[in-house]
């Protein structure tokens, strides 16, 4: 039976924790740093998975039963390959939105954001079954014969 | 290994993952000659479409095909594995990609967009169109978790890239929603496979089959979870689903039509391989009927307010993935057999209509159903392309939608507990208001007085907006789309002994251990 270090856990935890915390910011380079922990945690979990540390694993240099497991360290680095990629496009991404927009921020959908305004005024002016007048768009077409689905 | 192997049809499992990357390669190596590009693409995605056709053949009437990638014998090494399901995904996947693809071509260089936003020809665009079709086929050919995850990030990134094409604001700012999302999704991934690697010691799915069997209730039940969550994301089920009508309108045609064919059903295919392969008890079967009701119905009732029709089409795209989770979750094999069905009508019929939502906006300028009008009078040929995928997607009979639904409903009814009747209920209001939505695009787009006056329109709009480059490919999905409806008897043949095959577990699992797991 396998006994997980507590310390690791521990760590996995707080890295976790603080990962989380950073993801739920608007802000896409705290969102991306939040990411990061995320992933170092899950690296770390990897270890956990592994069990307690061993020997180099290399056939002959030392006994079997002493070895560590290879292959969780194997795709700890293939995660950690990967998600140096993501990283430099995320940062690649972020950089272009500040260039666009000049605000480290997520933005709104503006099409939901279009759609929470009419639905607080109570605006029906979108919907196929109003015949009222149209209230905010003037290019709307309503009560045009065989406009209604 | 296996009695029935071939060594020359196995030999073949690897090249729907091989050729798109030697492709991609290439198309970057030359990415100042467009025409080598095409050609390259071109010549590879048919190729990977003949192989997938052959495989899919192999697997049904010769057996599983099994390759261990570089000589090394599971569970150290990876198998690959195309059973009867990977290989009708390989088959339908490579179809649309291709057919995507001579889209993009089509659109050619002089593409309105093209000069505002830097549309298909960017060299970039080939090569990684070709990643994104050899992520989709690892994900589906793998035998292994570990490396369903790396095809995961192979077809992520690509994705990424296409979706933020040009980086215009709009997709930018889709683009970070989408990526964000994405990378947590496989971080939730990332850790079940960790936390199943320190239950049961391996990655190989044929492995875990059987050592999870043995764990404890709990811990089984939580890696199940975990691994859902992370997949559902990715399929875009209810409550995970907020991120895909955010970000895939935003694209262009060619890409949006991938991604919605694609990327979901990649999800919904590892949720049913993981569901049947390794939980096969059914514990989490009332959670993911619910799930798929709220996903039908959420979904549809956006799609019904929407102005906009590739953002109603989004909308009905995460609405009929219930469909599929439905039949998932039911847990039987008319259920699984209804559920891959559908998934195969899904990837046809929705990136069909993206396709014909581009050609939409070519030919009006627009695909806000505020400014569109009459097109069913100057572009009737653009009503048809519409008009067929558009009932075909309503479940109009005798169309491939109604068969895989009706499939569903019978799978839901043999199930017989309330709440598969209230799915069926819910199955049958979606249906109908589906068809609302898509009418709705009828009665606007096509039918109804232009609201704007047709000077304007023919002003922004080039007069080959509707070219034989973008409308043969788009008309040929559309005929796949029938052919489906037509070849129905046969597929769900297909579909039925794939599901049985995938509920008796045992195939899968020996065709990787001939003499039984370790």
């Amino acid at each position: 039976m396998m006994v997980p270090n507590l310390v690791l856990c521990l760590l996995v935890g707080v890295l976790f924790a603080s990962g989380v915390y950073l993801l739920l910011a608007r802000s896409i380079v705290r969102a991306l740093m939040g990411l990061l922990l995320l992933g170092n945690g899950a690296n770390i979990l990897f270890l956990v998975a592994s069990g307690p540390a061993g020997r180099a694993p290399i056939v002959g240099a030392s006994d079997v039963t002493d070895m560590s497991d290879p292959l969780p360290q194997a795709m700890v680095l293939t995660a950690i390959v990967i998600s140096l990629g993501m990283t430099a496009f995320v940062l690649a991404l972020a950089h272009r939105s500040w260039q666009l927009s000049h605000h480290d921020v997520m933005e709104d959908d503006p099409e939901d954001y279009r759609i929470t305004i009419k639905a607080e005024r109570n605006d029906m002016s979108d919907s196929d079954f109003s015949q009222a007048e149209p209230r905010s768009e003037p290019t709307d077409f309503e009560g045009d014969p065989g406009s209604t689905g | 290994m296996n009695a029935p192997h071939d060594g020359l049809l196995s030999a073949l499992v690897p090249l729907p993952v091989v050729l798109p990357l030697i492709g991609a390669g290439i198309t970057i190596a030359v990415a100042r000659r467009t025409h080598v590009q095409r050609v390259v693409t071109v010549t590879v995605l048919s190729a990977v479409l003949v192989v997938s056709g052959i495989l899919l053949w192999a697997a049904d009437t010769h057996g599983t095909q099994v390759v261990e990638v570089g000589g090394w014998a599971p569970p150290l090494g990876i198998v690959l594995v195309v059973d009867r399901l990977a290989a009708l995904m390989l088959v339908v996947s490579s179809l649309v990609s291709l057919a995507v693809l001579l889209y993009s071509i089509g659109q050619g260089r002089s593409s309105f967009d093209d000069e505002s936003d830097g549309e298909a020809p960017l060299p970039i665009f080939h090569p990684t169109m070709l990643v994104l079709s050899a992520g989709v086929s690892t994900t589906f050919i793998s035998g292994d978790l570990f490396h369903i995850y790396v095809g995961f990030e192979m077809l992520l990134a690509a994705s990424f890239v296409l979706l933020t094409l040009g980086g215009t604001p709009p997709r930018v700012r889709a683009g970070i929603t989408y990526v964000i999302v994405s990378m947590l999704s496989s971080l939730v991934f990332l850790v079940a496979i960790a936390l199943i690697y320190a239950a049961t010691g391996t990655v190989n799915l044929a492995q875990l089959a059987g050592r999870l069997d043995e764990l404890p209730d709990g811990t089984r039940l939580l890696l199940q979870i975990m691994l859902l969550l992370g997949f559902c994301i990715k399929a875009a089920v209810f409550p995970m689903s907020g991120w895909l009508p955010d970000s895939y309108p935003t694209a262009p045609a060619p890409v949006t039509a991938v991604f919605a064919g694609l990327l979901t059903k990649v999800g919904v295919y590892a949720i049913i391989r993981t569901q049947t392969l390794l939980f096969p008890d059914g514990r989490l079967t009332d959670v993911l009927l619910w799930a798929s009701l709220l996903t039908m119905l959420v979904g549809i009732l956006g799609a019904v307010a929407q102005d906009d029709i590739k953002r109603l089409l989004s909308f009905t795209l995460v609405s009929h993935i219930g469909y599929m989770t439905f039949g998932v979750a039911l847990g039987s094999v008319a259920g699984f057999s209804s559920a891959v069905f559908y998934v195969a009508h899904h990837i046809t019929i929705q990136t069909t209509l993206f396709l014909v939502a581009g050609l939409i906006e070519r030919r009006g300028g627009s695909t806000s159903l505020k400014e569109l009008g009459g097109l069913a009078r100057s572009a009737p040929l653009l009503g048809v392309l519409f008009f067929i995928p558009a009932m075909n997607l309503a479940g109009i009979p005798p169309f491939s939608g109604f068969l895989g639904k009706v499939g569903l409903m019978e799978a839901g009814a043999d199930a017989g507990t309330p709440l598969a009747y209230v799915l069926i209920a819910g199955s049958v209001v979606t249906s109908l208001l589906t068809l609302y939505a898509v009418s709705r695009v009828w009665g606007r787009a096509f039918w109804r007085v232009p609201p704007v006056p047709e000077t304007t329109v023919t002003a922004r709009v080039r007069t080959d907006a509707l070219g034989a480059g973008v409308v043969a490919p788009t008309a040929a999905l559309v005929v796949v789309g029938v052919a489906i409806s037509v070849v129905a008897g046969p597929l769900f043949g297909i579909t039925d002994r794939a599901a049985s095959d995938l509920v008796a577990r045992t195939p899968y699992i020996q065709s990787v251990y001939p003499g039984g797991a370790p």
